[in-house]
């Protein structure tokens, strides 16, 4: 998605509006009830964290705060969160790879092709608290496909050590959203990868895998790693979805800092803020590689 | 001409296999969730659960609820970002990057990040405003503000906005009916894209409502879901039908735009 919004941010300044926009304090004027909303509702609210990362509860200045994020089970909320994301991020990449190129290059027909994406437009939109209740009622406790497993197959998935309220369920579940979204952005990059370049390696007496290993991925790489970056910040940030599916039992930062906000359980008011600014700085430095990424790959694949 | 058709039919036998598994994964759990959503009274298959659901008077109220902060939030966000992106269109193109900064913004900032500075903003500013539905609306506005953005964008750069106000000006007309009368109706497309988009985002949205403590619809499925078993089920469905119906409609209305791709993501 970021791909359209990248190509579209590089207009060009029309040099007479240049001109016009000289003139003194005017060119603030249209600004001022957008830039007002922003500084209320997006930046003073990151300011607060910022801030409030750095005070104790009296409001002294303290680095205790991110000391206190050493302890063992943020560390392990953090790790956990993390490794959420990056399972997700990387079935995401790889399946919607595999998908994506199913129907740009794998010659399937048309229609297979407009209907997966119409569908994966759907899919990724949908989340939240209903996409936990459909995996509930698919592979929980009681769920059909554990169901028929079990009676028709004889496969019972809970004593096999599967859980879906725990770290792989919800890695499923996440998929559910993430392969859909990577169909989504991989679709126009693979859609971007030339015939003639397979020809033209062909006619060099390339191996299929030759083609692939020194010719196609290298293009595609940076589209792949920033579209697995892009994925890995979708399931860090989520809450909705892991709060409907665990009940808020799973130890994950998002929860933690519901948690907190609804009721102090850090026992640490200021703890929170460090909580929180440590996503913004993770969420941060995801969307850097990703735009930095972004701008490598759209040297080739327009 | 032979090992050519070979390797096409491999090549074409791997997007088979790759297109099943895929469809296999998508769809077995809307099919099981339906099935299991049919099972609301023992012994039978039947639409028990959905008739439990829509007789529950939190539905409809929590549904009603939500749809309101849908339509405030369009209305806001819309009011708020529209003649903004125009006039930076128009007058200020340096400002650009200063939008599309605050477009990455609520990307940045998870919603429970979000929703938690808020709240230690503006509880020590002041209770009111925390107990007001104006900062739920302001939330949603964040939220939804990269997708109006960028919907917005596409369909400004989609019309010739100089040549449009400049004939409208030199034909007399004031800044309100250029607006209403020019701009409008050639952004229509872009702006039913955002509208739907920014419905979609709000009407099930968890995070916000929980935190600030609105009777919202997303709450309530939550809810619904911690003491029920076969009604979550009919929920998840009646919502998937929900997001395929908005998202088909932004599809359907984006086809004839030139900018795709608008309708990606959500808040999960």
């Amino acid at each position: 998605m970021e791909a359209t919004e990248l190509a579209l941010s590089s207009g060009k300044e029309a040099p007479t509006y240049r001109l016009l926009a000289r003139r003194g304090a005017r060119r603030w004027l249209g600004l001022l009830p957008f830039l007002g909303f922003a500084l209320a509702f997006m930046i003073l609210p990151c300011a607060t964290i910022l801030v409030g990362s750095f005070q104790d509860a009296e409001g002294h200045f303290t680095l205790a705060n991110f000391a206190h994020l050493a302890r063992p089970s943020i560390m392990s909320a953090y790790l956990v969160t993390i490794e959420v994301s990056a399972a997700s991020a990387l079935g995401g990449t790889l399946l919607g790879f595999l998908l994506a190129y199913a129907i740009t290059l794998g010659r399937l027909p048309k229609e297979l092709r407009s209907m997966l994406l119409t569908f994966c437009g759907v899919a990724s939109n949908f989340a939240g608290v209903p996409l936990a209740f459909a995996f509930i009622a698919t592979l929980g406790r009681m769920g059909m496909v554990t169901f028929v497993l079990k009676n028709v197959f004889g496969l019972n998935l809970y004593e096999m050590g599967f859980n879906l309220y725990s770290f792989w369920g919800l890695c499923l579940t996440y998929l559910y959203f993430q392969l859909p979204l990577m169909v989504l952005i991989i679709t126009p990059a693979l859609d971007g990868v030339r015939r003639e370049w397979r020809e033209a390696s062909e006619s060099l007496g390339a191996s299929k895998y030759q083609y692939w290993r020194h010719v196609a991925l290298p293009i595609l790489m940076p589209s792949l790693l920033s579209s697995a970056i892009l994925l890995f910040g979708n399931a860090f940030g989520a809450y909705a979805t892991a709060y409907a599916l665990t009940g808020g039992l799973l130890n994950l930062v998002p929860i933690l800092i519901g948690a907190q906000i609804q009721g102090d359980v850090l026992h640490d008011p200021n703890l929170g803020y460090a909580l929180a600014l440590g996503m913004v700085v993770v969420m941060g430095l995801s969307i850097l590689a990703y735009r930095t990424l972004q701008k490598r790959s759209s040297r080739w694949l327009a | 001409m032979k090992r050519q058709r070979r390797h096409a039919l491999r090549q074409s036998g791997w997007a088979w296999l790759w297109m099943t598994l895929g469809s296999l994964y998508f769809l077995i759990p809307l099919l099981a969730t339906f099935l299991f959503s049919l099972r609301g009274k023992k012994g039978v298959l039947g639409f028990t659960a959905y008739a439990k659901v829509f007789a529950d008077p939190q539905f409809l109220q929590t549904f009603a609820f939500s749809f309101r902060m849908a339509l405030l939030t369009i209305v806001v966000g819309l009011a708020l970002i529209l003649p903004t992106m125009i006039w930076v269109h128009l007058r200020a193109t340096w400002a650009k990057p200063i939008l599309e900064t605050c477009s990455l913004i609520p990307f940045v900032i998870p919603p429970i990040v979000l929703v938690f500075g808020l709240i230690r903003m503006y509880g020590v500013l002041s209770f009111t405003l925390v107990s007001s539905p104006f900062l739920l609306v302001a939330g949603y506005v964040v939220l939804a503000f990269p997708y109006i953005y960028r919907a917005v964008d596409a369909g400004l750069r989609a019309i010739d906005l100089k040549g449009l106000t400049e004939a409208a000006q030199s034909l007399g007309a004031g800044w309100g009916t250029i607006l209403f009368r020019v701009l409008l109706p050639n952004l229509r497309i872009s702006l039913l894209s955002a509208v739907f988009l920014t419905f979609s985002i709000v009407i099930g949205e968890l995070t916000l409502a929980v935190m600030l403590a609105w009777p919202a619809f997303g709450p309530y499925m939550a809810l619904v879901g911690r003491d029920l078993a076969f009604e979550p089920a009919a929920l998840a469905i009646l919502s998937f039908l929900l997001t395929w119906g908005l998202i088909g409609l932004i599809q359907f209305a984006s086809r004839s735009l030139a900018g795709q791709g608008s309708a990606l993501g959500g808040t999960h």
